[in-house]
């Protein structure tokens, strides 16, 4: 679960996150923070302008129930829905789409929003409401391919991408298994 | 070494495409004395540029102008601006090809006569035979360097074939092999050997794998009689009061409109596109378009039965490894009615990097169900289906009522509705993939729907009466005797099998016949 702490201050300290967070420091992946989606550890952050900060981070969420990967950090999540903001700064409609496809998402979980629900499976059992609207269809279609299009997560799962610079794999192992 | 020909000059034979069809009639000609003039849709990228990387070479290689789709068809559903994954490029879909090189069966050029009438299906027997084909195959396996012909070694098995070939010999399959492959396995005609790189796909960076770009194109412009024009879309053929074809109009890479005159023009621009420039070619004489007096163009469209089955295992597989295509099993190529179908099909190894994977696994799909495969992605063997689909009358290529393209040509659209046969043919091999894997153990196997389809086939078909198809026995046009269709929309059935060595052994003798008729002043 995420759970965010907003805060107007820009410099927020990881002391203040803390104290914000009360003791759910454990369970606390994402900030908002001016206008800005920080993880908590601050190793990286989005800046957001045409989308609201509370929209990028649930944006991450949502992505991250899409297609859950629990090997995977935030960040990656992060870098995918990212290009949500660059469009919406671009074209109006599309900003419009994600604000109030996230506005029906929360409305839909009832008090707390989205975020607030605390089981994946509950906030899957939303998204299958949503799944045919055009909003769901444009977060999943563009995350299908900038979720997995992300070299740094290949070797996460274990594949090992461009291979022609090392000579292929006709000495490296194509036909290695040993186990049939 | 490129042979610039004039605009004006009309003793050319214009090719339109540069793919397996055109790129090799291009050649052949070429070698004849006879100049050609090919012109490309798409860039031209040597092989050195190909990208190890899926979405940016289908970025750099893949037909991404827009179509739209309709029918019961899958792709529809999952991908409705995107019926085929093909290219535009020099050398057209043989960049792309997985290289599988496989002779149709007897049974096949005769389907009609095999299967009989079926309703809902639109069949007929090819006006020429396995026997008349048979020396023309044998030329272009020579030419392709084709495993497993001419003394050619078979590629070595990567990991993903070994799992298939344990399951086949599981299941009792007796002809499970690499396979007839168009990729050096060892140093051919200049080119390098397989160096089990994978990204087949996307373009074989050593050269290793047969395609029009290097190893007809060059050649061709070597004699002095072949110039390939890049970046060149052919938007419309025009014709005299006579009815004969007298040159094509294309937009270069600023949009800038050309007429190119021709003695003999050759749509070799793919199934989807050689019906639409046809249907474009509309005139005053032919006010269905061109070659058309039989309704048939853009009619017939196939794409193959096809669909893949992945599966998991408990331990690495690696499948990504080495050719992508590396084995084949036809033990279900047979026309064997009693499995509930006419026809057969193909077993061929098949895999997808991870974000193609991503993308085509379940499109559309989901949540842990989805994703926990994708975990395993390193356990992973997967396989493609390729079977013979019915022609259909429905299922077809049309010009959009009122979508352009920037040249202001009407986009195409593809219809395809499944035939019964099609879907029983799919199940059994659905079954019959998911058995081959749980007999190695696989802990979890996937019936994934068909892509995009590669294989277009059969818009302008091959008829003995012109009232049953767009052109005879050679390609040419039952209409228009200086037409010609030198891709895969001449095939009247498709068959089991990949299509390429058919369309290049069709272009082959294409060409002997376009030179006799040009020598005899026929044409």
């Amino acid at each position: 679960m995420t759970t965010v702490h907003q805060n107007r201050t820009a410099g927020l300290s990881r002391r203040e996150l803390l104290k914000h967070g009360g003791t759910a420091g454990a369970l606390m992946a994402l900030v908002v923070s001016g206008g800005a989606v920080l993880s908590a550890d601050r190793a990286w952050g989005v800046e957001t302008s045409a989308l609201t900060p509370q929209t990028m981070a649930t944006l991450i969420q949502l992505a991250r129930d899409i297609y859950p990967h629990d090997q995977l950090a935030d960040k990656y999540y992060a870098i995918a829905m990212k290009s949500h903001e660059v469009k919406a700064a671009k074209d109006e409609a599309h900003r419009v789409l994600i604000e109030q496809g996230v506005a029906d998402l929360d409305r839909r979980a009832g008090a707390g929003g989205y975020r607030g629900v605390g089981w994946e499976e509950d906030r899957v059992a939303i998204l299958r409401t949503i799944a045919t609207t055009p909003f769901f269809q444009a977060v999943r279609g563009g995350l299908v391919v900038d979720l997995y299009n992300q070299p740094a997560i290949w070797p996460i799962f274990g594949y090992e991408g461009e291979s022609y610079s090392k000579g292929g794999y006709i000495d490296r192992g194509f036909n290695d298994i040993e186990w049939l | 070494m490129a042979a610039p020909f004039d605009l004006k000059d009309d003793h050319v034979v214009v090719i339109v495409g540069s793919g397996a069809g055109g790129g090799t009639l291009g050649n052949e000609l070429a070698q004849k004395g006879i100049d050609v003039v090919i012109l490309e849709a798409g860039a031209r990228h040597e092989y050195t540029d190909f990208i190890n990387d899926e979405w940016a070479s289908f970025q750099q290689l893949a037909w991404t102008d827009k179509r739209t789709t309709s029918g019961d068809w899958r792709v529809h559903k999952d991908f409705p601006n995107l019926p085929a994954w093909i290219v535009k490029a020099v050398g057209g879909s043989t960049t792309h090809w997985a290289g599988a090189s496989l002779r149709f069966h007897e049974h096949e050029f005769k389907a009609l006569s095999t299967y009989g009438k079926i309703a809902g299906a639109d069949l007929l027997d090819w006006p020429i035979s396995l026997a008349e084909m048979e020396p023309y195959y044998a030329k272009a396996e020579d030419k392709m360097g084709v495993t497993r012909t001419n003394g050619i070694p078979g590629l070595p098995g990567n990991n993903n074939f070994k799992i298939m070939k344990a399951g086949a010999d599981k299941l009792g399959y007796k002809e499970c092999s690499t396979g007839r492959m168009a990729i050096n396995s060892q140093p051919r005609d200049d080119r390098n050997a397989c160096q089990q790189t994978g990204f087949c796909f996307q373009g074989c960076k050593w050269g290793a794998k047969w395609s029009t770009l290097y190893a007809e194109i060059p050649k061709g412009e070597k004699t002095g009689h072949l110039e390939v024009r890049p970046n060149s879309m052919v938007i419309k053929i025009n014709h005299d009061k006579t009815g004969k074809v007298t040159g094509v109009v294309y937009a270069d890479k600023d949009g800038k409109l050309h007429e190119q005159k021709a003695r003999i023009v050759a749509v070799a621009g793919n199934s989807i596109e050689s019906p639409r420039l046809l249907l474009n070619s509309e005139s005053s004489k032919f006010p269905h378009g061109l070659a058309n007096s039989s309704g048939k163009v853009g009619q017939n469209y196939m794409r193959h039965m096809t669909g893949s089955v992945y599966a998991i295992f408990d331990k690495p597989v690696h499948m990504y490894r080495g050719t992508t295509m590396a084995g084949i099993i036809s033990d279900e190529a047979r026309n064997d009615p009693s499995r509930g179908f006419v026809g057969g099909y193909e077993f061929e190894t098949l895999s997808l990097g991870l974000p193609f994977m991503a993308a085509f696994l379940d499109p559309g799909a989901w949540g842990r169900s989805f994703t926990t495969a994708l975990d395993h992605y390193t356990h992973m063997a997967g396989m493609w289906i390729v079977g013979e689909d019915m022609p259909r009358v429905q299922n077809r290529v049309t010009l959009h009522s009122d979508m352009k393209d920037e040249h202001g040509m009407p986009i195409a659209d593809v219809h395809f509705d499944d035939h019964d046969n099609d879907k029983a043919m799919r199940n059994h091999a659905y079954k019959q993939g998911q058995a081959l894997y749980d007999a190695v153990g696989a802990t979890r196997t996937f019936p994934t729907p068909p892509y995009p389809s590669t294989h277009n086939l059969g818009t302008n078909r091959m008829s003995e009466k012109p009232a049953d198809g767009v052109v005879n026995k050679h390609g040419q046009s039952h209409d228009i005797k200086n037409l010609f269709a030198s891709d895969g929309s001449q095939f009247t059935t498709g068959g089991a099998e990949n299509p390429t060595l058919t369309i290049v052994s069709l272009a082959i003798r294409q060409a002997d016949y376009i030179a006799g008729q040009m020598s005899q002043r026929a044409i």
